[in-house]
């Protein structure tokens, strides 16, 4: 062993290098700059005025006593909206501003702007508005009988399954082969689901600068800058060019940045005030500020011969989209596509509905429908292998969903999708045997908590499948520009609207281009719209494989351009697309076209807890897990991403959980609202399995979602080896083990 | 805001008596919050963090004198830590390790939370809290001073000195359920001291009532020491846990951390 400690490389490698972070010692060391320290001189402090109600009739609202108010600068409401009033992801059925009616507790209603953040709360205050309070609409299964919510929903002509029942936003069935075959064997559950907050660490946040020609700069963390864009431009009444998005330092998303949160306020109080303006919401209020996980209600019934193979499988799956409609439609698909697991199954009927509540609105986070169903079906594997005495791995491995299967949307699966490999690499991986006692507390459940010297513990061992697709999916036109310009003396400087959340999309494009343009004097420009087209969005595990595709395109051209001009500097642009996809069919869910998703990865995880029985308390002792990554572009931050995953999935297992009364959220914070600790995080073993997708340039695949996926189930899988107790909602309550 | 920064307890007890307003504050781990949520907007704080007073602790004729100054990180360094080794194990599950090296036991009984974590120990210990005021000192037993949810027998122009305990030799533990393995606050919580010279069991309890309690019980008794702090809490159901799950917890951590105290 060296004595001397290598020092951390920057990011100056090629593809298939273990690379650093960039930005890795700054965030440790406090110096990363967030979009809550942008700042310029002259700014104002923008500040929200929201609903107290879960569901309420707005009768008035009154400004005046506030603009009298020292250091105010504005009050504003709905009327002040120069453009659409609503806005939405996939759907338009969010107000800017709260004009009628509210649907939420924490729903915009007004926006201040003042000198100092403190008078923009006060000035809150003496807002005036006048609810008259309506039964809000807070169950799920209650919501497709009750009132409706909004007077128009996707399912009313839209494209999507009409369904004339109130609050449905989408209802899509997907029926394959013949769902009524007998099996030798039944098994039945139902599973449910809290709901999952993102909790970033950087709360919403940004700074809006008008440009004094009537148009605005908005700096802010977000997703997808051009997406943020094509929503605020109109409901300003401006063209998509005289409103410009910057990506400013970004505190983690997981989905929870799709949505706009502050960039049309922000900008609105700018151009009302023709000053900068800065928003920045506090903890309480980020938990409004964003959608969450949905919750789900899902119901199985599995049937399988008695040597193992799955003949047909049922789900209803129900999933509580909240008040507005964000990406429920995608999630509900997403949900029914990937409901039974990597697995080949020739019959299925898998419903899913999700509908309008009163709760807080659900959307995009990491795994996107897939982690909720993966937890119920696994479920169901795990008891199926208990009904007919088999090794759950067997189980899984006879069943294994592989290429030439189909989907049961009927889409062939002709990529690559490694699932047996998976199975047999992580199921390979060898459990460390118990730790002897006495231990540290620090190595019991319980923790610091001295709860107990070994008492009442059981040790489990649990494993898990779970997959997901790679991009955006069902017909959406998907595509990624970057542009490099190639200066004369061999340097480039790559421009790309990549929004970079912390996952290291930066690091993926700075080695593909050393890569392609075979230098390492390569830099990146700030990521903006101003200077490139669309990059799509930081979601769907797809940005390392459009950015890749996108900046290997341009750096193509730009030497295929250099070569034709035979020197010189030359800057050029590329659009690259993925195989396109087609929807599904409304009434049949099966595929119209050859393929509704474009790729898959799939993920196995073994995992080993320990479970004081007594007391309901949970360690995760160890995890073992093998991914299909396709290519490993940065095997460490590759890594990071498989440990983040599972710590995020570790959390929905054990601990994260947004409770709601009436719809109100009771904990708002990181008091009470908790994720895992580094002493709840066990070591992750990680096989990376590496099969070329063909279809993605080098062959990559995306690798943020499979670990969360797949860890939720695996690890509650283990606690129920632990407890033998059937353990059908996550995250597991100390309850329902010991009472 | 007005922030007062005293540097001798004298002049402390002056702005005291003159500002009744100003919040105390001395570590400020939880003050601070109160602030940042917007749940307290005090006219004026008064800063108790540079007083020397308050800081460290002392030992005279066997009575142990923790300064209302003292971290929780000192409370888990020896010597104090095996004088009083329930609170050094009840400071190791106080948040993280920067919170430890601010939060003080002073703070903890200023705050009077029934989930505040120093409570029980020194409960279990029968500490008495020193308080002080431009009027002279005088001491009160801890069970007198917690009144409920965060109200104290703290009377107008007092503040939190010290607290004086006198360790029993016997064996003692702490334990604390929480939903995470670290930086959590308590679902529940118990210390127990095995005090042989007095012949009995004393077993205090956190976030089950609205203030922590104590319970004591015969020595020969100490098989009734679960049953005995169940019926003594008065558990809710909130955001963090049902009322059942307290008292079974409860159940359960007074049985283990008795058997623990028995078999050394």
């Amino acid at each position: 062993m060296s004595a001397t400690t290598e020092r951390p490389r920057l990011a100056v490698g090629r593809i298939g290098e273990r690379l650093p972070r960039e930005d890795a010692v700054p965030k440790v060391t406090g110096e990363f700059s967030y979009a809550s320290d942008l700042s310029t001189p002259g700014m104002l402090w923008g500040d929200t005025l929201r609903s107290p109600h879960a569901h309420a009739r707005v009768v008035s609202i009154d400004v005046t006593a506030a603009l009298g108010l020292p250091g105010i600068h504005g009050a504003l409401t709905h009327e002040d909206v120069p453009g659409k009033k609503l806005y939405g992801l996939e759907f338009a059925d969010q107000p800017v501003l709260a004009i009628d009616r509210v649907r939420y507790v924490g729903e915009p209603v007004a926006l201040v702007v003042a000198e100092h953040p403190e008078q923009a709360r006060r000035a809150l205050e003496a807002i005036v508005v006048e609810y008259e309070p309506l039964e809000p609409v807070v169950d799920m299964e209650r919501a497709l009988e009750q009132e409706p919510l909004h007077p128009d929903r996707p399912t009313m002509g839209h494209g999507y399954r009409d369904d004339r029942r109130p609050n449905v936003v989408r209802h899509l069935v997907i029926r394959h082969g013949d769902p009524d075959i007998a099996g030798d064997v039944v098994v039945t559950g139902t599973y449910e689901l809290g709901i999952q907050d993102q909790a970033f660490l950087g709360p919403e946040s940004g700074l809006a600068i008008p440009d004094g020609e009537g148009g605005v700069d908005i700096h802010v963390a977000t997703q997808w800058l051009h997406v943020d864009r094509d929503q605020v431009a109109p409901c300003l009444d401006l063209r998509p060019e005289q409103v410009r998005l910057h990506l400013s330092g970004v505190g983690g998303s997981f989905g929870g940045r799709e949505d706009l949160s502050m960039q049309i306020h922000s900008a609105l109080l700018a151009l009302h005030t023709g000053r900068p303006v800065k928003m920045v919401y506090d903890r309480a209020e980020s938990f409004t500020g964003h959608v969450h996980r949905h919750p789900a209600r899902i119901r199985c019934e599995h049937r399988a011969t008695r040597d193992g193979r799955l003949t047909s499988v049922r789900m209803q799956i129900l999933l509580d989209g909240g008040a507005y409609a964000s990406s429920s439609t995608a999630v509900a698909s997403n949900a029914a596509s990937f409901g039974l697991g990597p697995y080949r199954v020739d019959n299925a009927l898998i419903e899913t509905t999700a509908v309008y509540t009163n709760n807080p609105p659900c959307g995009a986070m990491r795994g996107f429908g897939a982690v909720q169903t993966c937890f119920a079906a696994e479920a169901q594997m795990d008891q199926l292998a208990a009904e007919l005495g088999l090794d759950p791995v067997e189980l899984r491995l006879l069943n294994a969903l592989e290429p030439g299967d189909s989907l049961p949307t009927g889409q062939v699966i002709e990529g690559s999708l490694p699932t047996r490999e998976v199975i047999r690499r992580a199921a390979a991986l060898p459990v460390p045997d118990q730790e002897t006692l006495p231990r540290d507390p620090l190595r019991l459940p319980g923790g610091t908590g001295n709860t107990t010297t070994g008492e009442g513990i059981r040790r489990g061992v649990g494993f898990a499948l779970g997959f997901k697709n790679i991009c955006y999916s069902e017909g959406f036109d998907d595509f990624c520009a970057a542009r490099v310009v190639l200066h004369a003396d061999g340097s480039a400087v790559v421009h790309s609207a990549a929004a970079e959340v912390g996952q290291g999309v930066v690091g993926v494009m700075l080695q593909v281009a050393r890569t392609e343009l075979g230098t390492d004097e390569v830099t990146l420009a700030p990521h903006t719209t101003a200077t490139v087209g669309s990059a799509g969005s930081t979601s769907a595990s797809r940005m390392t494989w459009m950015a890749a595709g996108a900046v290997r395109d341009a750096c193509r051209a730009a030497l295929e351009e250099r070569e034709r001009r035979g020197g010189g500097e030359v800057d050029v642009e590329r659009v690259h697309r993925h195989p396109r996809t087609t929807p599904l069919d409304p009434e049949t869910g099966q595929i119209t076209g050859e393929r509704a998703h474009v790729a898959l990865a799939v993920a196995a995880m073994r995992v080993v807890v320990e479970v004081d029985v007594e007391l309901g308390l949970t360690r995760v002792v160890w995890v073992g897990t093998a991914q299909d990554v396709g290519k490993a572009v940065n095997p460490l931050a590759l890594e990071g991403q498989i440990e983040g995953g599972t710590a995020q999935g570790l959390g929905l297992a054990l601990m994260e959980e947004i409770v709601t009364r009436n719809g109100a959220i009771q904990n708002a914070s990181f008091t009470d609202y908790l994720i895992p600790t580094a002493l709840d995080m066990p070591p992750v073993e990680i096989e990376l399995v590496e099969v070329p997708e063909p279809d993605a340039p080098y062959g990559v695949k995306g690798v943020g979602e499979p670990p969360t996926v797949v860890s939720t189930a695996a690890i509650v899988s283990a606690m129920r080896a632990a407890t033998g107790r059937p353990l059908t909602r996550a995250p597991v309550r100390p309850d329902d083990i010991c009472l | 805001m007005e922030v007062f920064r005293p540097s001798t307890l004298d002049e402390a007890l002056r702005l005291r008596a003159e500002h009744p307003q100003a919040r105390p504050i001395q570590g400020g781990t939880d003050v601070m919050v109160e602030l940042t949520f917007g749940d307290a907007r005090p006219e004026a704080l008064l800063d108790l963090s540079e007083l020397a007073e308050l800081r460290g602790f002392a030992e005279e004729d066997g009575l142990l004198r923790l300064g209302a100054g003292l971290t929780y990180t000192e409370a888990m360094q020896t010597p104090l830590a095996s004088r009083l080794p329930a609170l050094a194990e009840a400071s190791r599950t106080v948040g993280s390790p920067q919170i430890r090296n601010r939060g003080t036991i002073g703070g903890n009984l200023g705050t009077a939370s029934p989930a505040g974590d120093a409570l029980p120990p020194l409960l279990a210990e029968r500490a008495e809290v020193e308080l002080a005021s431009a009027r002279g000192t005088r001491t009160m037993p801890l069970a007198e001073f917690l009144l409920g949810v965060k109200r104290t027998a703290l009377a107008p122009g007092e503040l939190v000195t010290a607290v004086r305990v006198r360790p029993c030799e016997g064996p003692q533990t702490f334990a604390k359920v929480g939903q995470r393995n670290a930086m959590v606050i308590a679902i529940c919580s118990l210390a127990v001291v095995v005090d042989a010279e007095a012949g009995e069991v004393r077993a205090a309890f956190g976030s089950s009532a609205v203030t922590a309690r104590c319970v004591v019980v015969p020595l020969a008794e100490a098989a009734e020491l679960p049953e005995r702090v169940v019926e003594a809490a008065s558990p809710i159901d909130d955001v963090r846990a049902t009322a059942a799950y307290r008292r079974h917890a409860l159940r359960v951590l007074a049985a283990r951390t008795l058997e623990r105290c028995l078999r050394t």
